[in-house]
């Protein structure tokens, strides 16, 4: 991790529908290569704010850049350099393994030979060779879960955005993916992750905790651990969330 | 350029690769064309028919007898005069009535030609045509007979008049109907499914996060269904050409123009569906109650218009494919150009643009 190099800036967020504030005056930093854990109930207004810092929407006020690049007129870069991944399963499951690649890594631009050249590394690394032309459909899970993050980035981005990404995954998988993320984040990939296991929480360098549009919390597992004079996150988390008015 | 032309490849392999997809692309236009095609081409048996013999003399007598041994006809009654067709058209045993102009077989033999008139009751307009080639075709070969020992050809001329259904309304209304039906189904419901199922994998998500603008993604999603419709309108015309002899009278290059026109807007309308259907599911049974059913009862493809009730036929002017088979069968069936059909071609377009202009709305709703 980078501290002087800071990918994602956030001040004073607020975004508003109507009368209601999803996001109240957000401000916080992420420095290069850190795993951030967002963190927060449902309703809390996490969804609303990675879509902001994805470039998907538009903020009420605020000055928000990612990557170095501002969310209101320098869109098309800010994609360029981010990844993606959702709880809700990313690859085309009627393509094979390297079509879904191709696809990827074509709609970010990459070229021919370096998607060709990325690709067979990729599958080398991931041990999944013999699998190139098989279709993303008769992979188990596990694979597919690890797949679907490499093809994350693939375009080497500069942040990659995790939703949820190991909902419904068993607890070995999920700890096979972990090891992924942090060697995305030593190769200086800045990982923006949210989650609902507070083991996983434990894992990021740092954690903001949401509560009711607001950030309540923000600092190391281990700093917030002490602040709240609990024995793990889940403690930490339960205290916070008690106090929410807004779950769905 | 090279991220569009993945992104459709992507959209082809989804296509050739779903089964459910290649059925309804190709299998279903040809089976419909079949269906109707050959339900509507039923056999003739024993049709009941009329004479008015002005001229009674050999030549009239038997060509009546050639008809009425062919199986196809049945001589039910002698007529006197031409005021007693109406009448027994109405009753509505009687399907046809032959008349023989007077001294029909002085002038075949002097003048080389006869006329006959065939009167049909077209009430039911595809038999009426069938009767009327069947007859015309006993009369050529009774002429092609009589001129085998003969120096100067003789001919008979049949003119075919139709009762109560005068241009023949539905004559080969099935090509341009399920032209209509085909083209709405593939354009707007595949799409909108196919628009409906990334959303529901979640692929959706990934897409807008990508550098690809929304208009490459929604142009990535309808071009691979606007070029697989456009083959099947070639089939649909192909198919009603020479198998079943649905003529282009008029301008195939109109036709095939228009025909992209009402495919851009099904894809419109699939477009503006899938913004509002969240699941395949949902997409799915909009297209059905939304476009198929009106597409198929409401737009004068199998039931006339005019013989709905008011309120219906108000609907009916709402719904697309009514304009669409209307220049269809302009173009086909009568040989006209656009000067006939530019109102209709204009109601298309301001659908196009009105739809397109629905579905940005809705879409930048969601982005806020």
């Amino acid at each position: 991790m980078n501290k002087d190099v800071k990918v994602i800036k956030v001040k004073n967020l607020c975004k508003k529908f109507g009368d209601f504030t999803a996001n109240n005056n957000l401000s916080f930093e992420v420095s290069k290569g850190e795993i951030f854990g967002f963190l927060g109930a449902n309703g809390a207004g996490k969804t609303t704010a990675i879509k902001i810092l994805c470039g998907l929407s538009y903020p009420t006020s605020g000055e928000i850049s990612v990557a170095g690049f501002d969310v209101y007129k320098q869109r098309e870069q800010l994609k360029r350099n981010i990844g993606y991944m959702s709880q809700k399963f990313s690859l085309y499951e009627d393509l094979t393994v390297f079509e879904n690649i191709r696809f990827y890594g074509g709609i970010y631009g990459l070229s021919k030979e370096v998607i060709h050249r990325k690709a067979d590394d990729l599958l080398k690394k991931l041990d999944l060779q013999h699998a190139r032309n098989k279709r993303i459909s008769s992979l188990p899970l596990g694979w597919k879960q690890k797949l679907a993050f490499s093809v994350a980035i693939f375009h080497d981005p500069e942040i990659v955005f995790l939703d949820e990404p190991t909902g419904g995954v068993d607890p070995v998988t999920r700890r096979q993916f972990w090891d992924l993320i942090y060697e995305a984040s030593r190769e200086g990939i800045t990982i923006f992750v949210t989650t609902h296991y507070m083991d996983e929480a434990e894992y990021c360098d740092r954690v903001s905790i949401m509560v009711d549009g607001k950030i309540e919390a923000l600092d190391t597992p281990a700093k917030l651990k002490e602040d709240f004079n609990a024995v793990d996150m889940d403690q930490v988390f339960l205290a916070l969330a008690r106090t929410a008015t807004n779950v769905e | 350029m090279n991220r569009f032309i993945g992104f459709l490849k992507k959209e082809f392999y989804h296509i050739f690769r779903d089964k459910r997809s290649m059925l309804i692309l190709f299998g279903m236009p040809i089976v419909q064309i079949m269906l109707f095609g050959y339900v509507i081409n039923t056999d003739l048996k024993d049709v009941k028919m009329a004479v008015l013999d002005h001229s009674k003399d050999e030549y009239t007598a038997e060509i009546i007898n050639k008809i009425t041994s062919s199986g196809y006809f049945q001589l039910s009654n002698n007529l006197k005069s031409i005021e007693q067709a109406d009448v027994i058209f109405r009753k509505g045993d009687v399907k046809l009535i032959l008349v023989f102009e007077p001294d029909f077989g002085k002038k075949l033999v002097k003048n080389s030609k006869a006329n006959v008139q065939i009167l049909t009751d077209a009430s039911d307009p595809n038999t009426a045509n069938l009767e009327v080639s069947y007859l015309q075709g006993i009369l050529q070969n009774y002429n092609v007979e009589i001129n085998q020992d003969k120096q100067l050809p003789s001919s008979i001329q049949a003119n075919s008049r139709m009762y109560f259904n005068a241009n023949l309304e539905s004559v080969f209304m099935f090509i341009p109907g399920i032209m209509a039906t085909i083209l709405m189904l593939v354009s707007a419901m595949m799409t909108s499914i196919s628009i409906a199922r990334e959303k529901e994998l979640g692929t959706m998500e990934i897409l807008l996060v990508s550098p690809l603008n929304p208009l490459q993604i929604i142009l990535g999603k309808v071009t691979p269904y606007l070029a697989l419709s456009f083959i099947n309108a070639l089939v649909i015309v192909g198919m009603g050409y020479f198998v079943f002899g649905v003529p282009v009278l008029g301008s195939f290059t109109l036709l095939m123009a228009e025909s992209v026109l009402f495919i851009f807007l099904a894809l419109s309308i699939g477009i503006f569906i899938s913004t509002v259907a969240k699941s395949q599911q949902v997409a799915m049974m909009l297209s059905m109650f939304v476009l198929m059913l009106p597409t198929i009862i409401l737009s004068g493809f199998i039931f006339p218009i005019r013989n709905m009730p008011v309120p219906l036929q108000v609907i009916s002017y709402i719904i697309p494919p009514k304009y669409f088979i209307v220049i269809l069968k302009n173009i086909m069936l009568k040989g006209v150009g656009l000067e006939y059909v530019w109102k209709e071609t204009l109601i298309l377009l301001a659908m196009t643009f009105g739809f397109i202009g629905l579905s940005l709305k809705k879409f930048k709703i969601r982005l806020q």
